[in-house]
This record gives structure tokens, sequence and C-alpha cells, in this order.
């Protein structure tokens, strides 16, 4: 039974945010889907202060083992999550997570600290891959910015914060350390990576209706390994790990680099109840093989 | 899977599904291989594909599908008694209500989800009219599948010499086409020409769109589509069936 900031979870698989939806699954596969959760705790979507609508179509590209998606943050923002979403996920047999997305300082502080009121809320998931309007930087690109804005928003809250850090930047181990030092209490990686996709037979014409997208899937699970492996050493918070993980070996792998929970993303696009699947595979893997439990 | 046909050039596949839950006309799934999914050219497939549901004959779900790319072409290749991953039934299908006249409108692979809706409009003693156009008379094959299909054809090798849309536009501007309900499903530019025929009649019609997938139940937000009021659905949860008259247009991916 993983320990994960204070909440007592049954099994160390939890979702990619943005890659289920509880709710709309429970319409598709009905209430049986909650008796047999395959999520460990569920973590929602992104959640921005104001409404989205998301990217213009198309929206998806497969590629190699791995999908690009340049969905674009659609969500009903906070009221409308707060208002329609919330009771319902309440209802969910496991802790909730929110994942929460700002592009100011101010922004993030209204997000946590509305969130942070919720008992519903287990805890906080920060998106911090998107765009400082100011800088133009990844918000969670840089060290120094990501290091102030979570000194600005770590006090709004007790509730707590997971820093999911962006891997589109040249030393994730260096911005896991800020978040650490600036009071995140769990980091988690690896959110998509920048790519692009051409339409067949229109030369330089982008396939995704935003230019570019993020890369998901077994495509992109080396560099998972390679992110967490390189976070976990640096910090002493929980790691969730993720990318690419189709299995319970490759969960295993993520756990052995360093992870203390394993988020299931992409694999539940075939598979719904992959994140059940997964986690079998891998309470097999560590009775069989006794020494595993170690890690 | 339980069975792998030829029909024309497509092909019919039935999957045993004992103990699923009854679909709608309308409604698809979401299939991929057991084994070997990933195997194709370019790393391809990956994602599961769509299909609507043909008809469920006691415990078995049948499908039609054209080989046209990696994963339909890995589907169409598997043999009774390999493994299929069936996600479903998904999505909203047609809502018949209390149609009394009913125009069934197909091309292609649309002819799938009419085949069970008229199945089950006949069930309840409603008059249908099957109208579906096809590139040429092999195609016509899957015009089997329906109930008196009028049949139309690019090249004129069998039926009508032309669209399937100038069958439909004869038969609303026919004798009672004004009390008409039409369901169509089939490629875009004929479902956009569907639609502007119905909009301009102020007809009811229910389109079966089409639209890239991911995960087929609601998930990833990658099907949307954008109406006409403004903001987009997800055609996966809030379709694949969409009411003509919501749309601002049907979309060409
Ligand atoms: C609700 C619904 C019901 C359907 N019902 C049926 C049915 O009953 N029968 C049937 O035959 N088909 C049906 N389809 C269509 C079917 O899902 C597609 O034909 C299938 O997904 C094609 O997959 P593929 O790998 O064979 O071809 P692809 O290679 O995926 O080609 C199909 C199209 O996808 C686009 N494309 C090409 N490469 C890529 C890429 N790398 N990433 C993203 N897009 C790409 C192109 O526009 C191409 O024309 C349905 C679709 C939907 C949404
Ligand atoms: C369609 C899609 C939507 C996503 N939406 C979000 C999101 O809203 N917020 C977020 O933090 N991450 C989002 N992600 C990233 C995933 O949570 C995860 O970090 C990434 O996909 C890697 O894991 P995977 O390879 O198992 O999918 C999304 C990924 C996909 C594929
Ligand atoms: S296909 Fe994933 S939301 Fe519709």
């Amino acid at each position: 039974m993983p320990d994960f900031c204070g909440l007592e979870l049954a099994h160390p698989i939890v979702n990619g945010s943005g890659t289920f939806d509880a709710i709309a699954a429970r319409r598709a596969f009905g209430d049986e889907l909650d008796a047999a959760f395959p999520f460990s705790a569920f973590v929602s979507k992104t959640i921005t202060l104001a409404p989205r609508e998301g990217n213009p179509p198309p929206r998806l590209w497969e590629a190699a083992g791995g999908l690009l998606n340049s969905i674009g943050l659609p969500n009903k923002g906070l009221e409308g999550y707060l208002a329609e979403d919330l009771p319902e996920l309440a209802r969910l047999p496991v802790p909730l997570i929110t994942n929460v997305m700002g592009s100011t300082v101010e922004e993030v502080a209204a997000l946590v600290e509305a969130l942070g009121e919720r008992e519903e809320v287990a805890a906080i998931e920060l998106n911090v891959s998107c765009p400082n309007v100011r800088t133009g930087l990844d918000l969670g690109a840089d060290a120094a910015e990501l290091g102030r804005v979570l000194r600005a928003v770590r006090p709004l809250t007790a509730t707590p914060l997971i820093v999911k850090l962006t891997p589109n930047t040249a030393d994730v181990a260096s911005v896991a350390a800020a978040a650490e030092e600036a009071g995140a209490d769990a980091v988690s990686l690896i959110n998509t990576l920048r790519g692009m996709a051409m339409q067949p037979g229109r030369a330089g014409r982008p396939w995704l209706g935003a230019r570019t997208g993020g890369l998901s899937g077994p495509a992109v699970r080396h560099v998972a390994l390679a992110q967490v492996a390189a976070v976990a050493s640096r910090v002493a918070v929980p790691v969730v790990g993720m990318g690419g993980v189709t299995s319970g070996r490759d969960a295993l792998e993520l756990l052995h680099a360093g992870a203390t929970l394993v988020a299931v993303g992409t694999e539940s696009f075939r598979d719904p109840a992959a994140g059940r699947r997964i986690s079998g595979e891998l309470s097999e893997l560590a009775a069989n093989r006794p020494f595993v439990s170690e890690v | 899977m339980t069975a792998n046909e030829p029909l024309g050039p497509y092909r019919v596949i039935a999957a045993a599904d004992p103990a699923g839950p009854v679909p709608a006309a309308g409604q698809f799934f979401m299939l991929s291989a057991g084994e070997r999914w990933g195997g194709g050219e370019g790393g391809r497939p990956f994602l599961p594909r769509a299909f609507s549901m043909l008809r469920r004959e006691g415990d078995e779900l049948r499908f039609m599908l054209e080989d046209v790319g990696p994963g339909t072409n890995r589907l169409a290749t598997l043999e009774p008694g390999d493994g299929l991953l069936v996600v479903g039934p998904l999505g909203a299908g047609f809502t018949p209500g209390d149609t009394r006249r009913a125009l069934l409108v197909g091309g292609g692979v649309g002819v799938p989800p009419l085949c069970c809706l008229q199945d089950e409009l006949l069930a309840h003693r409603v008059e249908t009219t099957a109208l579906v156009g096809f590139r040429s008379a092999t195609h016509a094959a899957a015009a089997t599948l329906l109930r008196d299909p009028r049949v139309a054809t690019d090249d004129g090798s069998i039926g009508h010499h032309g669209l399937v849309t100038e069958l439909l536009e004869r038969e609303l501007d026919g004798a009672g086409g004004s009390e008409r309900t039409v369901f169509a499903c089939g490629p875009p530019a004929m479902l956009e020409a569907v639609r502007r025929l119905c909009v301009e009649r102020a007809l009811p019609a229910q389109l079966a769109l089409e639209s890239g997938m991911a995960c087929g139940f609601g998930a990833c937000f990658g099907c949307v589509v954008s109406l006409r009021a403004g903001g987009y659905v997800r055609l996966c949860v809030d379709g694949p069936v969409l009411d003509a008259h919501v749309l601002a247009e049907v979309p060409a991916h």
C-alpha cells in the first residue's frame, strides 16, 4: 500500500491527467466502472480559471508507438468544475487529485485557493507546461520562475501540491529541485514531448490544427525513464512517474527508477481497463520475485 | 473473432460478445487486434479504430469494414479464433422516436449503421426507403445488407449513374417528401450535401459522422466537431449521430 503525501492508496497505479474522464466513462460503461475502478486515485484533466474550448481540429495524429495530440486543455473553467464535476467526482471510490493550470501567478493562486478549501480534493497537481504570458517561456521550463510561482501559492493551502514537470526543458532535475525547495509535496513527470506531424502529400503543411502537439505513449517511455531517474535521484519528495506505460513490467521499471506511483495515460485509450490490468501485473511481478518489493 | 468474410471489396467481421450490452443502431465500438496491434508500416496501428455496429445476431456483433490503412488492414486479415479487443457500445445512436416515414441515405462504409436502424424501424412497422451510393457495382455488393435498397454508383455500373444525393433530392421533391425523417451515414461530402438539402427544406435529419478518435469514450477530447451555435462537442459521446440542424457544416476530416 503506497503512502503518497499522506494518502493511503490501494496500489501504485493512477491515471495521467487528461487521459481518462471518469464522468464520461461512467456514462459509457455504467456504475460497474466505479466498482472496479482502474486507478488507486483519480487525476482530473487540467482545469483553468476561465473555460477553454481547446484547439481547432484535427487534434490527433497517430505516431509510431504513440500519439501526438493538440487538444489544448478544453475545460469548463473553475466555476463549472466546482459546480458540475466535483460532486460527480466526489462519488468515486478513490481519492481525487485535481490538476490545474494558470498562466500568471494570480491565476494559479486563485485556483489553488479555491480547490484547497474543498475537502473532496485530496491533492492538487499543478500543470506547469503552460507558456507564461509575460515571458513566453513555459512556466515549468525555468527553475527560478517556477520557484517564484510556488513560493507565492504554497502558503495558500495545506492540501498537498504535486508539480507536474514539463519534459521540454534542458535540465528537468534542477527544475524539480526548485519545486521541492519552494514547498512542492511531490513531483510528477513526464508530460508530453513537443512534436509536429505533416499532412500526407501536402509539403510543409502541419496536420494538427494547432501546428504542434505533445507526444505520448510507448514512443516516449525511455525518455520518461531517464527523466524520472534523474529527478528521483535529486529530490526527496515522492515522484509520480509516467510516460508510455502499457504493462506491469513498464510500471515496475519506473518504480525501480525511483517513482512512488506510476500513471497510465495513452494506454487507457485502447483499453479503458488498462490501469486495473497493469496494477494486477505489477502485484504478480512483485509476488513472483519478492526482491522487487524492496523498492 | 468468430468470422471474417468478403462482401464485394469489403469485409464483414464478427466478434463473440456473449455478455455485452445490447447496442442501439448508430452506436459504435472501438476495435483492436488482441495481438500484434502496432506491427504495421510506420509502427501503426497504435490506437483502436472505430466501427459502427452492423448487426447483433445472437451473441455476435457484426461489423463491415473497408481496408483503407494499417488499422483496417490488420483487422481485415484476422482469422476466426484470433483475439479481438472490443470496447463498447459507445456514443449516442439514432433516435427515430415516433418517425412514421424514414429515408435512409448511405454511402460506402456508411451502410452498416443504417442496416440495424432499418431492422429496428421495420420491426416497428415504420415505412423505410433506403438509398445508397457506391463507387461501382462491386462495392454495391454491400447494398444487399439492406432491404429493398435503391442504388447509385459513381461509374453507373449499376443503378443510378451519379450521386445518391440526387436520388435523395428526387425523393424529397416527390409526393410525401416533406413528411420524411432522414437518417444518413457516409463520406463527409455526401453528408454535407444531405445536411444542406434537409436544412433548406427544414426536414428533420440525423447524421452519423466520423472523426479521428483516440479513445471513443470521452477521455481524450480529440474527436470534436464544431457546432453552428459555436463551441465543440465530442463526437464519441454526443455523437456519432448528430442532428443535422446543429451543425454549421460536416467537417472534412
Ligand atoms: C463512429 C465511427 C464509425 C465508423 N464506422 C466504420 C465502419 O462501420 N466501417 C468502416 O470501414 N469504417 C468505419 N469508420 C472509419 C474507420 O474508423 C477508419 O476507416 C479507420 O479508423 C481507419 O484506420 P486505418 O488505420 O485503416 O487508416 P488510416 O491510415 O488511419 O487512414 C484513415 C484516415 O486517417 C487520416 N490519417 C492518416 N494517417 C494518420 C495518422 N498517422 N494519424 C491520424 N490520422 C491519420 C487520413 O485522413 C486517412 O484518410 C468509422 C469511424 C467512426 C469515427
Ligand atoms: C490526449 C491527452 C491529453 C492530455 N491532457 C493533459 C492535461 O490536461 N493535463 C496534463 O497535465 N497532462 C495531460 N496529458 C499528459 C498525460 O497526463 C501524460 O503526462 C502523458 O501523456 C505521458 O503519459 P502516457 O505516455 O502514458 O500517455 C495529456 C495526454 C494526452 C495523450
Ligand atoms: S475519441 Fe477520445 S474523446 Fe472522443
